[in-house]
C-alpha cells in the first residue's frame, strides 16, 4: 500500500486479479444459497426456474424452524452474557494483577480458541455425563451455553485486554490526581474507554455462538438450534428451499454483528479475534 | 535570549526571592526521600522545601528522576523511605485523591470520551460540587486559559496549544494548594512555547499558586523559576535562584548543564587565573580581543584562536581553542556586526579578556558535557 505508486502495472493488476479470485473463493457458495432461497422450484438445478419470495414465508411459519431460531438466539444471548461477565472479569485479572502465573493464565484463555471444537466438544460431553452422573445434570439449554461460552469468552476477553492496555494509565492517574476513588474512576474513566471494546466482543460472541454446530452437537441432547437444523434437513430435498432460506438468515445475522464490531473497533491494530 | 527577556519582565520579583522568610512551614517537603525500582534507585535521598506561592523547577537531564519526584508529590509513587509533607504534614502514605495537588501530565491525559467542559468539570464532579456551582467555576477556569468556545469540543479536536489549557484549566479549577506541572510544554513548537511560558506565569502569579515545573531546558526553568533544584542521577546537585545557578554553580556538572559548561580544568586555569581549581566562566562575560591588548590587573586573559562560529541571528557564538588545552564559548552581541563580518574571524588568532571576578570555581569532577551543548537555544 505504501508502495502503491512504483509497482510495476503487471503486479497491480496481479495483485488485484488475486484479490478478486479470494473473494470470489469466499462470497460466491454463499451467493449461490441466497440466489436458491429465491428459486421457485424445489429441486436445486440450473439454472433456477424462477424468482420468488414465497419460501420466506414458509419457513417463517414452520414451528420447527421458529423454536429452533428461538434457541439460538437464546444461547448465543446466554453465552454472550457469561463471556461478558467472565471475558472482562478475567482480562481485568491479567492486566491489573502481575501475580504468578499470569502470562500462563493468558494463554489458557486463549487456548480454546485455536482447540479443535470436536475435542472441545468431545470433553465437554464426557463432562456433563460426567456432572449428570453426579449433579444431574442433562442436555439442554444450559449446556449449549456453557458450550458456546467456552470460546466466546476468548473473544470478549482479548478485546478487552487489547484496550486496557492502550487505555493510557496516565487517564487512571489523572482521575485519581483530580480526586476520584477508585470506583469513581472506574465508572466515569475505565467503563466508558471499554464500552466499544465490549460491544464488539459481544457481537463477536453473539455471532460466533449463533452458527456454531461441532461443540452444539455434543452438548445439545436434544435441543434444536437453526444450525442444526440446517444440518438435519439438508438431505431432505423437500426442504431445501426452506435450508436455503434459513441459511441466508444466519448470513444476514452473522453480517450485521461482525459488520458493527469492526466498525467499532476500526483503526485499532493488535486486535485478532475483531478483524 | 529573547524569552528570558519576555518572561522575566512577568517575574519582576525573582530576585527578592532569596530573602524569603523561612520560618513559615514549608508548601511542599521533601525529607530523605528516596525511590528504588528494584534495585535501581531512580532518587537518592531529596530534601527540598518549596514556599508558598513559589514558582519552583526541577531541572536535570533525561533519566535524572524528576519526574519520580513529582509522582512521589502527587501519590502515584510511595517513597522508599523518606517522608512527603504538604503544608507540613505527612502525607507520604495518602492516596492522589486525598491530597490537595493536582497534575498537569507531560501527554496531558485528556479523557477523550469527554467534552472540553466535561474534563474540566470532572474534579469537581467526582468531589460532588453542586451542578450550578461547577458550571460557573468551570467557566472561570477556561477564561483563564483563554480557551472559551470550545465546551463541546472532543480533545481529538482540539490543536495541542489548546489541549494543554484543557489539561491546566481541569486542574486550575480545582483550586488546588499546589500545582505539580511535568513537562507541560515539551509537546509544543518553539513559538506556542514561548507564549506559553509568558502565560503559565501570569497565572501561576494571579493565582498565587505553588508550582513545581518539571523540565530539562535549561532556558525555561530560569526565565520563569522563582527558585530551581538541578538534578542529576537521582540527587540534588544545587538549589537556588536562577541568577545563583547561573551565575555561580557549584559543581561542573550545574555549570555545564545550566548554560554552556565553559569549565576548564585546574591545569590550564592554573595557568590563566593562577589558581590550581577548576573554574567556569560565562560566555557572554568574556570579549575578543587583539591578541597585542593588554589585559587590566583585575582580568583575566588567555591567547587562542577561533574554531567555530555560529551566527544566531541576536548574537554570535565563537568557539575559541586556547594555546595551552582547553576551549571556551563566547558569547556577542550582534550589535554592529552583521554576519560576514563576524564570520571572518573564523580561525583567526584572538585573546580573550574577561574580568576575574567572573571565574566561579567548581569542583574537578570530570564533565559529561559537549561544550557545544547546553546552550539550548539552538538546538531546538
Ligand atoms: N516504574 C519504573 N520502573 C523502573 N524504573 C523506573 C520507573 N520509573 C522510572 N524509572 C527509572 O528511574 C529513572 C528516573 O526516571 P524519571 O522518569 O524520574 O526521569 P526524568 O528525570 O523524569 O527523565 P525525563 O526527562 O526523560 O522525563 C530512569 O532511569 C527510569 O528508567
Ligand atoms: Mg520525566
Amino acid at each position: 500500500m505504501v508502495a502503491g505508486g512504483m509497482e510495476p502495472a503487471a503486479v497491480r493488476i496481479g495483485v488485484r486479479a488475486a484479490t478478486a479470485a479470494v473473494l470470489a473463493f469466499l462470497y460466491i457458495p454463499i451467493g449461490v444459497i441466497v440466489l436458491y432461497a429465491f428459486n421457485t422450484a424445489r429441486s436445486q438445478s440450473w439454472p433456477i426456474a424462477g424468482l420468488t419470495t414465497k419460501w420466506f414465508g414458509v419457513a417463517w411459519n414452520n414451528p420447527d424452524v421458529r423454536a429452533a431460531l428461538a434457541n439460538s438466539i437464546k444461547a448465543a444471548l446466554g453465552a454472550t452474557a457469561v463471556a461478558l461477565l467472565l471475558g472482562s472479569l478475567a482480562a481485568f485479572a491479567v492486566h491489573r494483577h502481575r501475580f504468578f502465573g499470569r502470562s500462563t493464565v493468558s494463554f489458557l484463555l486463549i487456548l480454546p480458541l485455536a482447540l479443535p471444537g470436536i475435542v472441545t466438544g468431545m470433553a465437554l460431553n464426557s463432562a456433563i455425563n460426567f456432572g449428570g452422573d453426579i449433579f444431574g445434570l442433562s442436555f439442554s439449554l444450559f449446556t449449549i451455553i456453557l458450550g458456546h461460552a467456552t470460546f466466546c469468552i476468548v473473544v470478549v476477553f482479548n478485546n478487552v485486554v487489547a484496550r486496557l492496555r492502550r487505555t493510557s494509565r496516565s487517564l487512571v492517574e489523572a482521575s485519581m490526581d483530580l480526586g476520584a476513588d477508585g470506583w469513581q474512576t472506574f465508572r466515569y474513566v475505565t467503563l466508558p474507554s471499554l464500552l466499544t471494546a465490549l460491544v464488539a466482543g459481544g457481537l463477536l460472541a453473539f455471532a460466533l455462538s449463533f452458527d456454531e454446530i461441532i461443540v452444539t452437537t455434543f452438548t445439545s441432547g436434544s435441543e434444536m438450534t437453526l444450525p442444526k437444523w440446517i444440518f438435519n434437513n439438508l438431505r431432505i430435498p423437500n426442504q431445501r428451499p426452506q435450508v436455503n432460506v434459513v441459511a441466508f438468515a444466519v448470513v444476514v445475522a452473522s453480517f450485521i454483528p461482525v459488520y458493527v464490531a469492526q466498525r467499532l473497533t476500526q483503526d485499532r491494530p493488535h486486535n485478532p479475534r475483531a478483524v | 535570549m529573547k524569552t528570558g527577556a519576555r518572561v522575566s519582565g512577568v517575574g519582576a520579583a525573582r530576585d527578592d526571592s532569596e530573602t524569603r522568610p523561612t520560618v513559615t512551614v514549608a508548601d511542599v517537603g521533601l525529607e530523605s526521600v528516596r525511590k528504588n525500582f528494584g534495585d535501581f534507585t531512580a532518587v537518592d535521598g531529596v530534601d527540598l522545601e518549596v514556599g508558598k506561592g513559589e514558582f519552583f523547577s526541577l531541572l536535570g537531564p533525561s533519566g535524572s528522576g524528576k519526574t519520580t519526584c513529582l509522582r512521589m508529590i502527587a501519590g502515584f509513587e510511595e517513597p522508599t523511605s523518606g517522608r512527603i509533607l504538604l503544608q507540613g504534614r505527612d502525607v507520604s502514605k495518602l492516596a492522589p485523591y486525598d491530597r490537595d495537588v493536582n497534575t498537569v501530565f507531560q501527554d496531558y491525559a485528556l479523557f477523550p470520551h469527554m467534552t472540553v467542559r466535561k474534563n474540566v468539570e470532572y474534579g469537581l464532579k467526582v468531589k460532588r460540587v453542586p451542578a450550578d456551582d461547577r458550571t460557573g467555576r468551570a467557566t472561570e477556569a477556561l477564561r483563564m486559559v483563554r480557551l472559551t468556545d470550545f465546551d463541546d469540543r472532543r480533545p481529538a479536536e482540539l490543536s495541542g496549544g489548546q489541549r494543554q489549557r484543557v489539561a491546566l484549566a481541569r486542574a486550575l479549577v480545582n483550586e488546588p494548594r499546589v500545582l505539580l506541572l511535568d513537562e507541560p510544554l515539551g509537546a509544543l513548537d518553539l513559538k506556542l512555547r514561548e507564549e506559553m511560558q509568558i502565560e503559565l506565569k501570569q497565572i501561576q502569579q494571579r493565582v498565587g499558586l505553588t508550582f513545581i515545573y518539571v523540565t530539562h531546558d535549561q532556558e525555561e526553568a530560569l526565565t520563569m523559576s522563582d527558585r530551581l533544584a538541578v538534578m542529576n542521577k537521582g540527587k540534588i546537585e544545587q538549589v537556588g535562584t536562577p541568577a545563583d545557578v547561573y551565575e555561580r554553580p557549584t559543581s561542573s556538572f550545574v555549570a555545564g548543564f545550566v548554560g554552556v559548561s565553559n569549565v576548564l580544568s585546574a591545569g590550564v586555569a592554573q595557568r590563566i587565573a593562577g589558581e590550581g581549581r577548576s573554574f567556569t566562566v560565562r560566555p557572554e562575560k568574556i570579549r575578543l580581543a587583539a591578541s597585542d591588548e593588554h589585559p587590566q590587573p583585575e582580568e583575566c586573559s588567555a591567547q587562542g584562536h577561533v574554531q567555530e562560529v555560529i551566527y544566531v541571528g541576536a548574537h554570535t557564538r565563537y568557539v575559541v581553542e586556547l594555546e595551552g588545552g582547553g576551549s571556551l564559548v563566547v558569547l556577542r552581541q550582534n550589535l554592529s556586526s552583521s554576519s560576514m563580518e563576524a564570520l571572518k574571524v573564523k580561525g583567526k588568532q584572538v585573546q580573550l579578556i574577561w574580568n576575574r571576578k567572573h571565574n566561579t570555581f567548581v569542583d574537578d569532577a570530570t564533565l559529561d558535557f559537549d561544550q557545544t551543548d547546553g546552550s539550548g537555544k539552538e538546538k531546538r
